[in-house]
């Protein structure tokens, strides 16, 4: 049911003009699906069935709250149009406005999660909230507060020009890898919700780069999500610590998504030989860990390169980290510890103190490995890292 | 169609200054640019022209006035728009063409239809 929703739903939505209007019709077809279908049985194709119910309660809607307005000369206006089920294309656009208005840079980006993950995701309200680890009154709330700013600043659905584009779609994406890092950073949380918020991330990831294939951007996005959640299963042991990357078993890591991911990668870039894009190296960097058989035969060489790369077009501090990092991989923890201690301003960055610690520990300076570590922890790095570092502090 | 208010916040100059020419010839220019869908607006004497007004205890009560802006904020309230537009995407675009969005910032609203 949950993949036909966003579909209906942004169908709706264009028909009716109202995100609660149409999230409420779809709401009641549901319902009498399930009451009908456990009844009569399924009917042969299940999605005209709801969209035509869930259209004719969105009219009976209108029309009461239009009658209620007293304005019934608008209310002729709305007819019923009697369409089977709208073609995949005007599927597929109806999505793509749905995307573009959850994702709207007028809306907070707690909003846009929130929504993006309601609307397109298909998730309850219950739902959201327990995947973000909000209470659920307060969820309900934001969702109230974000289609009433849709509805009365009037945020037009519709896709952005090919003009307004390069501006908006950045901004999509980044929501999408919002709701995946919430998803990935292991620790906290119900384990289960956060594979939730990861695969809805993947699916809103994969449909965007399968509505909008021409883009870099969204190709570079799904590759990356791919190749980090490959890591999966190998990533957090059973007590809940994280596993690093030098540890994790191999043979744990999902083939299918590296090989996709590899694949997207190099169309991605193919795509952008002059100015890459920011996603689409990361997810370079990200495939040459996926490639080594293990970590000591990592081709560091590459990392490093694409590092260099990606600093040209997103200077982050992530980016000068994990670049410092590798360099302490291939050259030596002496070197790596100078090439992280030059990067200036991240002194309140737990992991600038945690890729010390380690750093500091390698060079069997235990004390300045404890004190970072420590700091580390201070500045909020989150418990599962905390609890690897805790091995750091005190090793074995 | 539905309306819209751009509440300017800029420096706080005086607009009627001679220094101010150059800005006023470019609100000029969006005035012209933007005459079909502007519905009013104003531009405002600076704030320390500004009072405040308060009745305390509700309505009836003891008038409060007293000196200055009610915001002190980094920018002040200089100015506002009323602009005729049909969703919020045509408004932030309008906004944008309006100079305190270039050095200060424009706060779009939509604006409560009459009942």
């Amino acid at each position: 049911m949950r993949e036909h929703y966003s579909r209906i739903l942004a169908t709706l939505i264009r028909v009716t003009g109202d995100v609660d209007i149409a999230q409420d019709a779809l709401q009641e077809a549901t319902v009498r699906a399930l009451q009908t279908w456990s009844r009569d049985g399924i009917p042969e194709q299940p999605r005209a069935w709801l969209t035509t119910v869930a259209r004719r309660c969105a009219i009976d809607r209108i029309r009461r709250d239009l009658v209620r307005e007293a304005k019934e000369a608008a209310a002729v206006a709305f007819t019923f149009e009697d369409v089977p089920e709208p073609s995949d294309s005007v599927v597929r656009d109806d999505l793509l406005r749905l995307v573009f208005t959850c994702c709207h840079p007028s809306l907070s980006l707690d909003a846009q999660v929130a929504l993006s993950l309601r609307t397109l995701g298909g998730l309850s309200t219950a739902e959201v909230a327990r995947a973000l680890m909000v209470p659920e009154p307060t969820m309900a709330k934001r969702l109230t507060r974000v289609k009433q700013k849709i509805r009365l600043a009037r945020i037009p659905y519709r896709v952005p020009s090919d003009e307004e584009l390069p501006l908006r779609l950045p901004a999509v994406l980044s929501t999408i890898y919002l709701i995946f890092n919430e998803g990935y950073a292991a620790g906290g949380g119900e384990q289960v919700m956060r594979i939730v918020l990861i695969d809805e991330a993947l699916r809103l990831g994969r449909l965007v780069h399968d509505l909008m294939p021409d883009e870099a951007s969204a190709t570079g996005l799904l590759a990356l999500m791919l190749l980090q959640d490959s890591r999966r299963q190998a990533r957090v042991s059973s007590q809940g610590s994280v596993i690093p990357l030098s540890e994790q078993d191999r043979t744990q890591w999902n083939a299918a998504g590296i090989r996709e991911g590899v694949e997207l990668v190099g169309e991605a870039l193919r795509r952008t030989p002059q100015e890459p894009d920011a996603y689409a190296v990361q997810a370079a960097i990200a495939a040459c860990h996926a490639l080594a058989g293990d970590f000591a035969h990592t081709d560091w060489d590459a990392v490093i390169s694409w590092y260099d790369v990606l600093l040209t077009v997103q200077n982050s501090p992530a980016a000068q980290l994990g670049r410092a990092s590798a360099i302490g991989e291939r050259d030596g923890a002496e070197i790596g510890l100078t090439e992280v201690e030059a990067i200036r301003g991240l002194e309140l960055h737990a992991w600038w103190h945690a890729a010390r610690a380690e750093l500091l520990h390698r060079l069997d300076r235990t004390e300045e490995a404890r004190a970072a570590s420590a700091q580390a922890v201070e500045l909020g790095l989150n418990d599962a890292h905390a609890r690897y570092l805790g091995r750091v502090r005190s090793p074995a | 169609m539905p309306q819209y208010v751009a509440i300017l916040y800029t420096k706080d100059v005086d607009w009627s200054h001679p220094d101010q020419a150059a800005d006023m010839a470019e609100y000029g220019a969006f005035n012209e640019a933007a005459a079909a869908v502007i519905r009013g607006g104003a531009a405002l004497y600076p704030t320390v022209t500004a009072t405040t007004v308060r009745v305390s205890g509700g309505k009836g009560g003891e008038v409060l006035a007293s000196d200055g802006p009610y915001a002190d904020t980094k920018e002040s309230l200089t100015g506002f728009f009323v602009l005729e537009c049909a969703d919020l995407d045509e408004a932030i675009a309008l906004a944008a063409q309006i100079p305190a969005a270039w050095d200060g910032a424009v706060e779009v609203r939509p604006v409560l239809p009459i009942m």
